[in-house]
């Protein structure tokens, strides 16, 4: 008894509150970038906070929740497409950016019945399908004329300063906000139960998780971020091609993200975004060498990090900045430096 | 012959089926099985390989739905509801093959247990989840990511998890298998443990000797159906379990 009485749950260690409280003082500092960054910076920034949300949510699906989803730009581009109906709705244009980021939510709590009863590779591939099936039902809306596609002119009541300014804004008001969530709900009950979902859908069941409600919870959290996403990307583009939005290429770039940066993690895939972020600002350009460079890169690191870069650090040092797991004090292992698996 | 008893309701019974049947397509795995355990009970479940022991714990837990027939647990029809719902109830299983949250460490796989099948929050989970890892002797595995675990502690996790729901009944499938005599006596001490808190237990397990520990019924399955059900020495020496699952001259 006396060796149960030592015991204590432990979550947060020094390091972790130091970690979230750097990352809320660089958030708020970065609150402040129109008045010091010039455009282009604004405009790259706002690219990493996109990417830094897409690379959260499909981590929170896939690593987390174990559904590996190959159709998350269904999302991506629905949140796109609902803008633009909004705006020609009338509706003013950040509001139905935002909108359209809800609207890839309750798209998602619709799919949610259907495409959560798949499993595994049946789920991944139902997920594209659906994907394809949303593309060729937006290009029936005349609105926006097939692969030719529309412009959210609404936009241009703005200036490109102030466009510039608001758009960086809602990125990272987005990307925070989603982010913060994402972890609130895998500290909580919810982090528990999906992730025993995810190792064993049966032993989960059999020791009373709900299932599918579960499940819903992180894919419409998902749905939201990958929409918000699409309407953001929409912000800065202002064009939309049906064809661009609902591409496979999203999902491959939210996988490389995950993969590179450490499925699983949390902090894995924000690094892994800030990775993929840096490797297009210098290869970008080079066309078709980029992406066959990106391709390199993500077989070298299933073949030899196969946990990642953060989840490598985190396996050796045992470090945990943003920790959504419970360590018990007293027990072997508690320090940082955990047992090797 | 020792009979199936009749179940009546309004009996002591905690956990009934009634005339349950199952089958797999044209395969008929269980057969009108009418089968109950009262409160605090202990019940042994033998029968040689691919009598209907486990599918018979699966129609009760509700892993499988029954093709036909009732199960009642706590006075409540609960034939159509899923496994998670009869585990927010207070039904608890382990599996034959342990199935542990592999990514997760052992605490938060108790976690899970005392929060979704508990319906615990907090502090009061975690305690919960703690105080199931100390019966099961696993307090100090707390921090191990369960998929290095060996199996005799994958075994004890099961039981730490399904016990950390907090369940009035708890049907293990097994859970001695695999085991050394030495393992499964620590296994056994943990179970012990259990009885003395009141939960009722199921119990399909081919070490006999161990099951005669600690359980007082016994029930014989063969073919699907039960063949022979009371106290254990009357279960073993009924020659139709003699028949089919021991062998002549075991008994």
């Amino acid at each position: 008894m006396s060796a149960r009485a030592a015991l204590a749950i432990r979550r947060w260690t020094p390091l972790s509150v130091a970690a979230v409280g750097t990352l809320a003082a660089l958030a708020a500092a970065l609150a402040f970038g129109p008045l010091f960054l010039d455009a282009n910076a604004l405009d790259r920034l706002t690219t990493l906070f996109i990417y830094v949300l897409l690379a959260t949510m499909w981590n929170a699906l896939a690593g987390y929740g174990g559904l590996v989803s190959v159709g998350q730009q269904a999302f991506f581009g629905i949140g796109a497409y609902a803008a633009i109906r909004l705006s020609s709705f009338g509706v003013g244009v950040y509001p139905a950016l935002l909108l359209g980021g809800a609207c890839a939510a309750a798209l998602a709590y619709a799919l949610s019945g259907f495409a959560l009863r798949l499993r595994g590779g049946e789920f991944a591939i139902g997920m594209w399908v659906l994907a394809e099936l949303l593309h060729l039902l937006v290009n029936l809306d005349r609105l926006i004329q097939g692969e030719t596609g529309t412009s959210l002119i609404a936009l241009n009541a703005f200036s490109p300063e102030h466009r510039r300014d608001y758009n960086y804004w809602l990125a990272l008001a987005s990307m925070g906000a989603l982010v913060a969530l994402v972890f609130a709900l895998l500290r909580g009950r919810l982090g528990a139960s999906v992730q025993a979902i995810r190792d064993n859908e049966e032993a989960a069941a059999s020791l009373g998780v709900r299932v599918l409600a579960t499940k819903r919870i992180l894919f419409v959290v998902a749905g939201a971020g990958c929409g918000l996403a699409g309407t953001l990307y929409l912000a800065t583009s202002i064009s939309f091609q049906p064809a661009t939005y609902f591409g496979v290429q999203w999902t491959a770039y939210m996988i490389f993200m995950a993969l590179v940066g450490g499925l699983g993690t949390f902090e894995g895939p924000i690094l892994g975004a800030i990775v993929f972020f840096l490797m297009e600002s210098f290869f970008g350009a080079t066309g078709i060498w980029y992406l066959v460079g990106l391709g390199a890169t993500a077989v070298a690191f299933a073949l030899y990090l196969p946990r990642g870069l953060w989840g490598t650090l985190e396996e050796r040092f045992g470090l945990k900045l943003l920790p959504v797991g419970y360590r018990v004090a007293g027990a072997e292992g508690d320090g940082p430096a955990r047992g090797r698996t | 012959m020792a009979r199936a008893s009749e179940q009546l309701p309004g009996d002591r019974s905690i956990l009934a089926a009634e005339g349950v049947s199952k089958r797999f397509g044209a395969l008929r795995v269980l057969e009108q099985v009418d089968f109950a355990v009262a409160a605090g009970e202990a019940v042994g479940i033998v029968g040689p390989n691919g009598a209907g022991k486990t599918t018979l714990l699966n129609v009760l837990a509700g892993a499988y739905a029954a093709s036909a027939g009732t199960v009642r647990f706590r006075g409540a029809n609960v034939t159509s509801s899923g496994a998670a719902e009869r585990c927010r109830l207070g039904l608890a299983r382990s599996h034959q093959v342990p199935r542990p949250f592999g990514g997760m460490t052992v605490f938060e796989n108790t976690l899970v247990a005392a929060s979704a099948g508990g319906g615990l929050r907090g502090a009061t989970a975690c305690e919960r989840a703690l105080d199931s890892l100390e019966l099961c002797g696993m307090l100090r595995l707390a921090n191990r990511r369960a998929e290095s675990l060996g199996l005799l502690d994958r075994k004890r996790l099961e039981l730490a998890r399904a016990l950390a729901t907090g369940p009035t009944v708890l049907l293990l499938d097994e859970i001695g298998g695999g085991l050394t005599d030495a393992e499964a006596d620590e296994l056994v001490g943990a179970i012990l443990g259990l009885r003395e808190r009141g939960i009722a237990l199921v119990w399909i397990e081919h070490l006999v000797h161990v099951l005669v520990r600690v359980v007082t019924r016994l029930v014989c399955m063969d073919a699907g159906r039960i063949i022979a059900d009371g106290a254990p020495e009357a279960v073993m020496a009924d020659a139709a379990v003699i028949d089919a699952y021991l062998g002549q001259g075991v008994a």
